[in-house]
């Protein structure tokens, strides 16, 4: 490989050359930073500018630049090259925009701008181009786990995008919860009649499909692997097992019924009441004999009541605390398989708050033009029998009330059907490990039970949300789960109803196409979709402290024979936890490394402690928090010139020892600024700016040592909407920093 | 000229409770080249208690004779109301009778005891919509020669000339129009909350009490927010705000004189009409500031 | 209390409602939001919100609701109207059902707004058009000559300020406005309401 030749390229254009000394610039650039080669421009990112450059990168044989313009979010595709490095210097958004107008600021807007610069070129020296990974992993097959409306919708629209499909499906048949309905919900305008629910049609689609193969009666019963090389075996019933290579899972194992006997105050288990499952199949009876519904017993049904969220948003915790979301409408539906046949029969709906997401309020009105009588009620007691009753509270009427009918409807929730509780995984686990007999006999069961069978470091199942919902990251990207290359679709990843589980089998769909085009192209999947940088492992320095294993929010890492961290790197995100988890730095990127921040952080002019100028270093997430910086600036929000901002990948990154060497060195104070953590995390990798919150807590007993306050280091969760906040934020930092004192440490570093 | 099939409708007669009203709209009428032909014969529209002892068809029939009349005597003509009860009951007739044909047909039926037919031609509409739709404001404003520069005015909009049908398809929630009528005579519409609030309708007779709470509160609103004056398009509106001030003096120890005229008074003094021109020797309580202007 | 009747929340009142109620074929499609009772000048006076007399309907609380007084508090401002997110009628379903409990004789006896809504009706179809004198003095003597004589006096001052602004005209006591073709409308009328009990019955 040739020799490195670095640049830097001043733009003056935005009002830069207006404001800022762009010769003193110029000369730190090649006095300071020791530039091959150091160039201003008027307008850099106009035609002319970006040809300069491109001569520059093809003639001159420059590799490295740094271009201090505006920010790095801004002119991605004009300063996009591809044969060289390039960091930039954030003068526009970072300087110019913030930093308030008038005379008196400028010394330290000159100030602010000149360390940008020194940090862009300090940067740029530590980079390099990434070279993809080079074990590449080319399966495009995707392979579906159930066979139900997600899963046959799932595979249609992958195979009909040309790829091969591999349904696993336990039963013997295609078509799962929806081949026991009589009709379903209305999909199509006008919204007012149940229609067909087209399963067998779908099924026989699929069936026939010549890029589709079923395995029926099958389960998995190993999943090895990473994207586009996962190796799985499926076991047939009869005991015969078969081994396949896939590029991407998608799970669609449904739910099941929450189970109606334990509901007994509810009538649970005594006769001809029933739950929602049990009046559909009572209405395709009626739909097979050719005539209208009866009851089990074969009594004509005259008056019938549906009880609504019975054992569900249930606040006593016997039951589902949480709304299944389809069974209102479903209720809806029902009522009128009675009013359609016989509009004499009374149907009554006693409901809590009636929930008809999408079309679902056209559907309701049309039930109540049949006469479906609707009631806001809570009901307390119901008796099955010959003649059923229900009491119920009439919350309008605000009085008891009892109905008496010749059937009662439960609508029961939906529970998933999700595999085996990571949690309960990692306790049983641990005592397994310990020696527990007991605890390995569990672990057994635990992994028979699994959906998945992963035979990952983290266990057999994706991990579960709260009441066993498989994995998503629903604030934000609802099909992303933090096991790479396998998305969950349909109700076993939160309750929907029919037309939702079959939106999101086609967007689940879409996601393992990506994730097997990156991975074949040896790219990264979402969020840093098409980085072809990834995690290097020195392993000569490697302890076998397992952090990097434990953290990896996405289960990437697991370990080898001789317990060294194994990167699968098709199923690293590229966030860079294991980098900031990494006590001996051993990690890093091509691109991004504990050297290309901890260098810019070292670039930072420090002012002596006379001058009275304290020196901030803000780690920003340059998911949410920088570009809420970069969107201060546009609207010309002002914010101290004390400050110097880093962007980094995610908080989950920020190795310690940045932190140290920033204390170290002089600066008077950090602020990390993240995403949201916790269980409404907004972290785009999930667990990283917990980590990061996890590791300060560790900080603090260093800060001791150096005899620092521990105000010297703050964490913000910041979203992309703060831009105000962040400027407030800055000012009150920098005005708490003043108070305490200068940081005692300057000189030191 | 612009020329309309006029229905006065009962309160606006002369001797009766809006007397005042139809010598101030004559005046605008003037000025502005508007000509309204009186319906032959016209009948009480029932206003919205009719419900009570007429029920629908008949209270559709009642409607529908003026609706025919207009068709058979005034051909061609918009049928214009001044009264927001009148121009809401006519509309809802024409509408329901659209929407149900039965209907329709069991009203000719009716009708035909009198020799009459109800075609479904004749198009209700209200004073305002003719000024702001066919007149404008521009040639609405062009006579102004008197403002009425430094009057704080409530402007009142109340219920039925408001809602169900609402006017230019203004909101029904603040409407602005009557706010501009006011400004644009030069006085200064006043903002508050009452705008659009209910005096209590035809019940300030059957439940005073329960009415008379409804006025305090927009009199009292006016007031808070500054206005000297009132002014509204609806007759009984204005009726019950002007007239039960006394009576909710006299039980609740208030001291409220605040006149309340229709925006046509504040018009014809505005283009230059005296005091009586403008009705205003009708008022129960005497819009002083209004009356020097006509005199000056 | 406990409605323990076989038939509570069956159709049918609703469907009595539907057949015999001016737009009575809406109330089934109230979706219970409480709109109009936060919407109504006169909530604080009546028992039963627009909300609450639709849900009695379809609760099959016919004696409830035809003696209810609540409809009978209608100003006819129709907010209810305009702010119903379902667009229900609701001022004419509410006049509805008091036109038909009034016809049935279950409204509340001597209740003053149903009084007052037959005096005007019938001062309306007499002389083709209302005679406010009339009107007015039959609204105080409604309850007899004694409490009439205490009403007028109580609001003498009132009628005074009328005649002064006259607006009030003494005369109309001997005639004032009427139609030409009286005998015409009384005819149309008297029709109507012929034709109106004959549709009813066969709705119903």
């Amino acid at each position: 490989m040739a020799d490195n030749k670095f640049a830097a390229y001043i733009c003056a254009g935005c009002g830069i050359g207006d404001t800022l000394d762009i010769a003193a610039l110029e000369k730190i650039a090649q006095k300071e930073c020791k530039m091959a080669a150091v160039k201003s421009h008027p307008f850099l990112c106009n035609q002319e500018g970006v040809q300069i450059i491109k001569n520059d990168i093809a003639n001159e044989g420059v590799t490295h630049l740094c271009i201090a313009a505006c920010s790095r979010r801004a002119k991605t595709e004009a300063f996009a090259f591809a044969d060289a490095c390039v960091s930039r210097a954030n003068l526009r958004e970072g300087v110019l925009w913030v930093v308030a107008a008038g005379a008196e600021h400028d010394e330290v807007r000159q100030e602010m701008a000149e360390d940008y610069l020194r940090m862009g070129c300090a940067e740029v020296k530590k980079m390099k181009q990434p070279a993809g990974n080079p074990d590449k992993a080319i399966n495009r097959t995707i392979l579906v786990v159930g066979g139900g409306m997600t899963g046959m919708t799932a595979a249609i629209e992958a195979a009909e995008a040309g790829y091969a499909v591999l349904i696993v499906e336990k039963s013997a048949a295609l078509g799962g919860f929806a081949r026991q309905l009589w009709k379903r919900v209305p999909f199509a305008a006008p919204y007012a009649e149940a229609q067909p629910t087209g399963a067998d049609e779908l099924a026989a689609r699929v069936s026939g499909h010549a890029r589709i193969k079923l395995h029926l009666n099958s389960t998995l019963a190993e999943t090895a692997g990473a994207p586009g090389r996962f190796q799985v075996k499926i076991a047939q019933e009869s005991g015969s097992v078969t081994e396949v290579v896939v590029g991407a899972i998608i799970q669609a194992t449904g739910f099941s019924a929450y189970d109606i006997n334990k509901l007994p105050q509810l009538g649970g288990g005594q006769a001809n009441v029933v739950d929602q499952a049990g009046l559909e199949s009572l209405a395709r009876n009626a739909a097979l004999a050719g005539g209208v519904i009866k009851r089990a017993d074969g009594k004509e049904v005259n008056r019938v009541v549906f009880v609504q969220c019975a054992g569900q948003r249930d606040a006593s915790g016997q039951h589902l605390s949480y709304c299944s979301g389809h069974c209102c409408a479903t209720s809806i539906k029902q009522a009128t398989y009675f009013k359609d046949a016989n509009p004499l029969v009374d149907t009554v709906v006693i409901y809590q708050d009636l929930r008809v997401p999408g079309m679902g309020e056209d559907f309701y009105r049309s039930a109540q033009d049949k006469g479906v009588v609707f009631t806001k009620g809570t009901v307390s007691k119901v008796s099955g029998g010959g003649s059923c009753s229900v009491t119920f509270k009439d919350l309008i009427l605000d009085e008891e009330a009892t109905l008496v009918a010749d059937l009662v409807v439960l609508a029961t929730g939906q529970v998933p059907n999700a595999g085996t509780d990571m949690e309960l995984w990692n306790q049983v686990s641990t005592d397994a490990d310990n020696g527990d007999e007991a605890a390995k006999t569990r672990q057994q069961e635990l992994r028979a039970a699994s959906v998945l069978k992963l035979a990952y470091r983290q266990g057999p199942d994706m991990p579960q949300f709260k009441h066993g919902f498989a994995d998503s990251h629903f604030i934000c990207f609802p099909y992303e789960t933090r096991r790479t290359g396998i998305y969950a679709a349909g109700p076993t990843r939160r309750p929907m109803d029919l037309d939702q589980a079959m939106t999101d089998a086609t967007g689940a769909a879409l996601k393992a196409i990506q994730a097997v085009e990156n991975a074949a192209a040896g790219r990264a999947a979402h969020p840093r979709v098409g980085d072809l940088s990834y995690p290097i492992v020195r392993l000569e320095g490697c302890t076998q402290c397992k952090r990097c294993t434990v953290e990896c929010p996405f289960g990437a890492i697991d370990e080898d024979e001789r317990r060294f961290p194994q990167f699968n790197e098709q199923r690293c995100r590229r966030c860079g936890t294991c980098m900031g988890a990494c006590p001996v730095r051993v990690i890093s990127f091509e691109n991004y490394s504990c050297d290309t921040v901890g260098m810019q952080i070292k670039a930072v002019n420090i002012p002596d402690e006379f001058e009275e100028k304290p020196r901030i270093l803000i780690l920003a997430c340059e998911n949410d928090a920088y570009p809420a910086l970069d969107m201060a600036g546009l609207q010309r929000l002002t914010y101290s010139a004390y400050v110097r901002a880093i962007p980094i990948r995610c908080l989950g990154s920020v190795n310690t020892v940045w932190i140290t060497d920033a204390l170290s060195s002089g600066y008077d104070g950090v602020m990390m600024m993240g995403c949201k953590k916790g269980d409404d995390y907004q972290c785009h990798f999930v667990k990283g700016s917990e980590m990061a919150y996890y590791r300060l807590s560790k900080i603090e007993d260093t800060m001791k040592q150096m005899s620092l306050e521990p105000e010297r280091v703050q964490s913000h969760e910041i979203a992309i909407t703060d831009n105000a906040r962040v400027a407030r934020l800055i000012d009150d930092y920098v005005a708490q920093i003043k108070e305490i004192g200068l940081s005692p440490m300057k000189g030191f570093g | 000229m612009k020329e309309y099939a006029f229905y006065p409708g009962c309160s606006s007669q002369k001797g009766d409770s809006a007397d005042n009203f139809l010598r101030s709209i004559d005046v605008v009428c003037k000025k502005l080249d508007i000509k309204l032909n009186e319906i032959p014969d016209w009948n009480c529209c029932g206003a919205s208690i009719a419900y009570g002892e007429g029920g629908e068809l008949p209270r559709l029939a009642l409607g529908a004779r003026n609706l025919a009349l207009t068709e058979e005597k005034l051909p061609g003509q918009d049928m214009v109301s001044v009264c927001p009860a009148c121009w809401l009951a006519n509309r809802e007739t024409v509408e329901r009778l659209h929407q149900q044909p039965q209907l329709h047909t069991d009203v000719n039926l009716a009708l035909a005891e009198a020799g009459l037919n109800y075609k479904g031609t004749a198009k209700p509409r209200h004073f305002i919509e003719v000024l702001v739709e066919d007149i404008g404001w521009e040639s609405m404003k062009a006579p102004v020669v008197k403002s009425l520069e430094g009057i704080k005015i409530a402007g009142y909009v109340g219920c039925q000339t408001n809602r169900p049908f609402g006017m230019m398809g203004e909101s029904f929630e603040n409407p602005v129009y009557l706010d501009n009528m006011i400004n644009m005579v030069g006085a200064e519409a006043v903002p508050y909350d009452q705008k659009v609030t209910c005096c209590g309708g035809a019940l300030a007779f059957s439940e005073p009490d329960k009415a008379q709470k409804q006025i305090r509160d927009i009199v009292e609103s006016a007031y808070d927010h500054g206005a000297e004056m009132i002014v509204t398009p609806c007759q009984l509106c204005q009726a019950n705000v002007e007239v039960y001030q006394s009576e909710i003096n006299k039980k609740q120890g208030t001291q409220f004189n605040m006149p309340v005229v229709y925006y046509t008074q504040l018009m014809s003094v505005a283009y230059g009409g005296s005091a009586k021109d403008a009705g205003l020797d009708g008022q129960v309580i005497k819009a002083a500031k209004l009356e020097s202007i006509a005199m000056k | 209390m406990t409605t323990n009747t076989t038939a509570a929340y069956q159709n049918s009142f609703l469907r009595e409602v539907e057949a015999h109620v001016e737009e009575g074929a809406w109330v089934k499609m109230c979706m219970q939001c409480g709109v109009c009772a936060g919407s109504c000048p006169f909530g604080p006076h009546w028992e039963h919100s627009p909300q609450k007399i639709f849900m009695m309907i379809r609760a099959g609380k016919r004696e409830e609701v035809l003696r209810s007084d609540s409809m009978w508090m209608c100003t006819s401002c129709y907010n209810c109207l305009v702010r119903c997110p379902r667009k229900l009628p609701i001022t004419h379903i509410m006049h509805g059902l008091a036109h038909y409990a009034h016809r049935l004789g279950l409204a509340p006896k001597g209740q003053p707004t149903r009084e007052s809504a037959r005096l005007f009706w019938n001062n309306c179809i007499k002389h083709g058009r209302i005679n406010e004198l009339k009107f007015t003095l039959a609204l105080y003597f409604k309850d007899g000559l004694a409490q009439g004589i205490k009403n007028a006096l109580a609001m003498q001052g009132i009628g005074l300020a009328m005649l002064k602004a006259k607006r009030l005209n003494p005369f109309a006591i001997f005639g004032g406005h009427q139609c030409k073709d009286k005998s015409g409308i009384q005819k149309i009328v008297a029709k109507a309401r012929e034709l109106e009990a004959k549709r009813q019955e066969q709705a119903a």
